[in-house]
């Protein structure tokens, strides 16, 4: 069925079909909608689930994570401060193996405020355990909403999934959508090892681990990301086989004979797909590497992709505040560094607080990747910035 | 009422082993409260010392389910426990009746608790929750709540040359809670057994949310022997510091009056966070802690009177 939907609109209707037994959630702009959408589910008993309104966002994902504790599949969306106040709990989530589907609408964080995207949000939780994969547009977000229920309960991690605030979330889009008992059979029952809610088994959950066993918690917490890969991919392929959607995990667009080509994330990927049809009419060799999935890192996607572009540009909707770029720039850097042959890299942070970017300005950054061709990779200025005054 | 002998032939919940200094009033109030409890239970507590002295990996002292999330999220982290109950019921996957138990230590419930304690009970979870207040945060060294009484000498409000210990009265949580109109709110402390046996009792005769304070010595952060654990309890009680009490739809009654009042001070005394009011220099402060406990119990008479129906 085709339906006219937001990026938001279209993240609350896979959340109706996945029909989750839990969701706790609070407002921030630019993801309210989402739980305002899926409260008048509630409201008009299309769905099962217990709504919680809670009192903040510490308390939303407390709440997702003491029903998932409980047996309940559960769910959360939000953005920017929200998902800043919820960081204690992330790890928290992560470190229990729960698998909550968090879905973030990309938003700057402040000082300035700022309600518009960037993807400082989301970046700068990075390290909190939680798989992240990025989406393009609204049908990406569809289907990876449904997917990421499949995927955390399969990797035992909990999933992030998000879309850039406003330019997806807000904007309307044909996207398709499956019948419901589709994704219900596609997602079956969340059927947990352990649950608090099982009182003749008691369980004591969340205790202290003193320095003899807390790294093996964490040992064994890391394996778990390190397997996360794998269930991504059969979680995907699954769908593919079953719907007929390719759900990419790094998409390559035009790259097979690019010398330079640019990787990015989230809704930008669209913007440069036109920057590339546009020279290649030309006759310039450029391309595009889209990111979907940011954590867990995949290696072998990026070695085996990117090692034969002769240069290329990674920009990055954050400001890493490092003297030395941001995330996405040093671990696709530090990826490559084991390559024989890898590309120069130039770091390009763009669209701060939602600040536009358009296919004109994606063209000039392949203009000037293009030009830098036969310089030496030490004499290249590596950090840039388009469109800021 | 389950007597004293009944209990005593339960199944303890809260079992022996666990790390609690001895004389430690928080790990008595958890196994009187799991012992007066209807069964079964599921219950959620936030760090503190209770939780680190039950806990660590891989032992534990709960034989009843026990999450320990983090600090500052005790209620909502029931929360969401119940409400995953409530719908796992309604899709048939659960068929018996849980109770639900959320054990705060003072600083997770009067302090960085408090918002989503609020939240909890505003949204009418259906738990029990229980504070275990010893006044102080005693898991990172007896610093200053916002439950440190007035004078008491904590790691943050130390008794100096200039300063007396902590400069203002404690919050009174009671009244915030009851601000809420919560069907069943008391407070008691663990040397009258009986009486918070029979709180837990009637709290969950109620589908909740419903609040009891109860008032733990600890012996390292009052400065106490902890033989006296016991004594201080009952005599924090026959001073009025902590009156019996409890509020049930609206009234407010005291649970036990003790035959005469004794003195603030025969209290105080046996507390090191105290010592310094017996100098000299702070006789006057004596008697304004005097004063205001005396006020703060003919208040609470008063609301008894008023709402009693
Ligand atoms: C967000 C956060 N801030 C601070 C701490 C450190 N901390 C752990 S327990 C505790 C005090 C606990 O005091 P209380 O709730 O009164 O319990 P008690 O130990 O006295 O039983 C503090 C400050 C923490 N774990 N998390
Ligand atoms: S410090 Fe106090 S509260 Fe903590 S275990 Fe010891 S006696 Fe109990
Ligand atoms: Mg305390």
């Amino acid at each position: 069925m085709i339906l006219a939907k937001t990026g938001n609109e279209a993240i609350a209707y896979a959340m109706k079909q996945i029909n989750p037994d839990v969701v706790a959630a609070y407002p921030i702009t630019p993801a309210t909608e989402i739980v305002q959408i899926f409260s008048s589910y509630v409201a008009d008993g299309i769905v099962d689930t217990e709504f919680i309104a809670v009192e903040s966002e510490h308390s939303a994902m407390s709440a997702c994570i003491a029903a998932a504790a409980s047996g309940a599949r559960a769910m959360t969306a939000t953005s920017s401060q929200g998902l800043a106040l919820m960081h204690e709990m992330l790890f928290i989530a992560s470190g229990l193996r729960l698998p909550i589907v968090l879905c973030v609408v990309n938003r700057s964080l402040s000082s300035p405020l700022n309600i518009h995207c960037d993807h400082t949000d989301s970046l700068a939780s990075r390290d909190s355990g939680w798989i992240q994969i990025f989406c393009e547009d609204a049908q990406e977000a569809y289907d990876t909403t449904i997917c990421a229920v499949k995927i955390a309960e399969k990797a035992l991690l909990p999933v992030m999934i998000t879309i850039d605030g406003f330019i997806i979330s807000h904007c309307m889009q044909k996207i398709e959508v499956l019948p419901d008992e589709e994704v219900k059979s596609f997602i079956g029952e969340y059927k947990p090892n352990y649950n608090l809610l099982d009182v003749e088994n008691p369980i004591t959950l969340g205790p202290a681990c003193l320095p003899d066993s807390f790294f093996e918690h964490k040992r064994a917490q890391a394996e778990g990301m390190n397997q996360a890969l794998t269930c991504i991919e059969k979680v995907f392929k699954e769908y593919k086989e079953r719907f007929d959607r390719e759900l990419p995990i790094l998409e390559e667009y035009q790259t097979e004979d690019a010398e330079v080509a640019i990787i990015c994330m989230g809704s930008t990927a669209g913007t440069s797909k036109v920057a590339v049809n546009n020279l290649r009419k030309k006759g310039y060799r450029v391309g595009l590497f889209k990111l979907r999935v940011f954590r867990p890192i995949v290696v072998k996607y990026l070695q085996r992709t990117l090692r034969n572009i002769k240069i290329l540009g990674i920009l990055e909707r954050m400001e890493g505040l490092s003297a030395f770029g941001g995330p996405l720039f040093n671990e696709i850097r530090s990826v490559l560094y084991d390559e024989i042959k890898r590309p120069i890299t130039v770091s390009y942070v763009y669209g701060l607080g939602g600040r536009e970017i358009t296919p004109e300005e994606i063209e000039e950054i392949f203009l000037e990747l293009l030009s830098l061709k036969n310089k030496k990779r030490k004499s290249i200025e590596k950090f840039k910035y388009i469109n800021v005054r | 009422m389950k007597n004293l002998k009944d209990l005593l032939k339960e199944e303890e919940l809260f079992s022996s082993g666990h790390r609690a200094c001895a004389g430690c009033g928080e790990v008595l109030a958890a196994r009187q409260v799991l012992l007066a409890s209807k069964k079964p239970i599921v219950c959620a507590m936030p760090t503190g010392c209770l939780e680190i002295v039950s806990t660590i990996f891989p032992h534990t002292a709960w034989q009843v389910p026990m999450f320990h999330s983090a600090f500052e999220n005790a209620a909502a982290t029931i929360s969401g426990i119940e409400a995953a109950y409530q719908v796992l019921s309604r899709k048939g996957k659960i068929n018996k009746k849980i109770y639900f138990i959320a054990f705060g230590g003072d600083g997770g419930t009067y302090d960085i608790g408090f918002q989503a304690l609020s939240g909890a009970i505003e949204r009418r979870h259906s738990f029990l929750y229980v504070c275990t207040d010893n006044q102080a945060y005693m898991n990172t060294g007896i610093q200053r709540s916002s439950a440190t009484p007035q004078f008491a000498h904590t790691t943050t409000s130390p008794k100096g040359e200039k300063l007396p210990g902590k400069l203002q009265p404690r919050k009174d949580i009671m009244e915030i809670i009851i601000a809420h109109e919560v069907p069943y709110a008391a407070q008691t402390t663990v040397a009258f057994f009986q009486d918070l046996v029979r709180k837990v009792e009637k709290a969950q005769s109620y589908d909740g949310p419903t609040f009891i304070n109860i008032l733990v010595p600890c012996p390292l952060g009052w400065g106490h022997l902890p033989s006296l654990t016991i004594e201080i309890s009952r005599l924090a009680v026959e001073t009025n510091f902590w009156p019996l009490y409890e509020y049930e739809n609206g009234v407010y009654r005291l649970t036990y009056q003790p035959s005469q009042s004794k003195p603030l001070t025969e209290w105080l005394k046996l507390q090191g966070r105290f010592a310094h009011l017996f100098e000299e220099k702070n006789k006057h402060l004596l008697e304004e802690f005097q004063k205001y406990v005396n006020e703060k119990y003919q208040k609470l008479l008063k609301k008894c009177e008023l709402s009693a129906k």
